[in-house]
């Protein structure tokens, strides 16, 4: 994968496919939570790891996450990761008259099992639009939910990465709750295989050159 | 004044009192410490993935691999004065954050970042005085090259010094 290669055209893709999956994916979590949820327009970065782990407020930020491997033609990783308190009210949402409690270590199955099924969800609608955008055939792994540092969480995706290169390619999609706009409520990570990227422009028609 | 000097996803740097030194959010990444007790001068690195045989870059960024991370920074503490024969080390990290159902070898990259640094560390005679590794939690660490402890903190399982 070579950075260089890319124009502003393929930015625009990637952006694209943030907007159009994450566009998805907040209908769905709007749904689930009987509120107006929106979302804000996609960035694409071609970032360092270092920055990545800024996006969501540093290495050592502890956030609630939900991690998946895409299979298929277009292999990635995918995370949506929101501050804990905002997973903690988003489950209290979900799980009616229950007090939620994500940090410390007491998190209780129940409420794992609740984010677990958010970030499966919301990152299936994710998916499927990305595939049916793409004509890609893209399927999710079982999902996987950790609370934790930041750095660590996000250094898990990048392996792939890592042996090819020291920056990667985040598409990076945030949510709002549509009466406080200033309150980012979670992101949306989409890291793409260095491999996928040529498949991905491949498909939808605007190649890399060679 | 004493500061804490950083180290970065894939960085390698030296340290000597009255300075500590720290690298944040390791996950399945390792923290390899190597120490002069005598000379009291360390170094830390935060490595990602064992062996640089992996790398498919043009150029090779030592501090991302076992290996290499392990050996330049060994190679830096000579070159700044300390005593190989009186290097000793720690190490921290390796957590699998995820646990999936069907392990592929990805999945299995904090045992084997760890596996890696402890071959590295005994091919080069160092021997390992403590660690902290495996598990399911992030971990922040910072050396004091005064009293060779070694801070870990996560968020799950507490503080503890090693």
């Amino acid at each position: 994968m070579d950075f260089l290669k890319i124009k502003p055209i393929h930015l625009d893709v990637l952006r694209e496919i943030g907007n159009i999956g994450a566009g998805h994916a907040a209908t769905a979590l709007s749904t689930m939570l009987n509120k107006a949820v929106d979302m804000k327009v996609p960035s694409v970065n071609v970032i360092s790891f270092e920055e990545i782990s800024e996006m969501v407020g540093g290495a050592e930020n502890v956030v609630a996450s939900v991690f998946l491997r895409i299979v298929g033609d277009a292999p990635g990783c995918m995370f949506f990761m929101l501050p804990v308190e905002q997973a903690e009210q988003l489950l209290e949402d979900l799980l009616v008259g229950q007090t939620v409690n994500l940090s410390n270590g007491d998190e209780s199955d129940i409420a794992l099992s609740a984010l677990q099924e958010v970030g499966n969800i919301l990152s299936g609608s994710y998916l499927t639009s990305f595939s049916d955008f793409t004509g890609l055939n893209l399927q999710p792994s079982v999902p996987a939910t950790s609370i934790d540092m930041a750095g660590a969480i996000l250094s898990f995706g990048l392996f792939e990465i890592s042996a090819v290169s020291d920056y990667a390619i985040v598409i990076d999609t945030a949510f709002t709750d549509i009466e406080r706009q200033d309150e980012v409520k979670g992101h949306f990570f989409l890291l793409p295989d260095p491999l996928s990227f040529s498949k991905i422009f491949h498909a939808l028609g605007v190649p890399l050159d060679e | 004044m004493s500061e804490i000097i950083k180290v970065g996803i894939a960085d390698i740097n030296l340290v000597s009192p009255p300075n500590t030194i720290r690298t944040t959010g390791l996950g399945s990444c390792v923290g390899v410490i190597l120490f002069d007790q005598v000379k009291k001068i360390a170094g830390m690195a935060h490595i990602m993935l064992p062996d640089s045989s992996l790398s498919k870059t043009p150029t090779l960024n030592e501090g991302k691999y076992a290996d290499t991370a392990i050996k330049s920074l060994y190679d830096m503490l000579i070159k700044s004065g300390a005593n190989g024969k009186g290097l000793k080390a720690k190490i921290a990290g390796g957590a699998q954050m995820f646990k999936f159902t069907s392990g592929s070898e990805m999945m299995r990259i904090g045992p084997r970042n760890v596996e890696r640094v402890k071959e590295e560390l005994s091919a080069l005679k160092i021997p390992l005085l403590a660690s902290d590794v495996g598990g399911s939690s992030g971990r922040t660490i910072e050396f004091n090259p005064e009293n060779t402890l070694l801070t870990i903190k996560t968020v799950n399982a507490g503080t503890k010094v090693i």
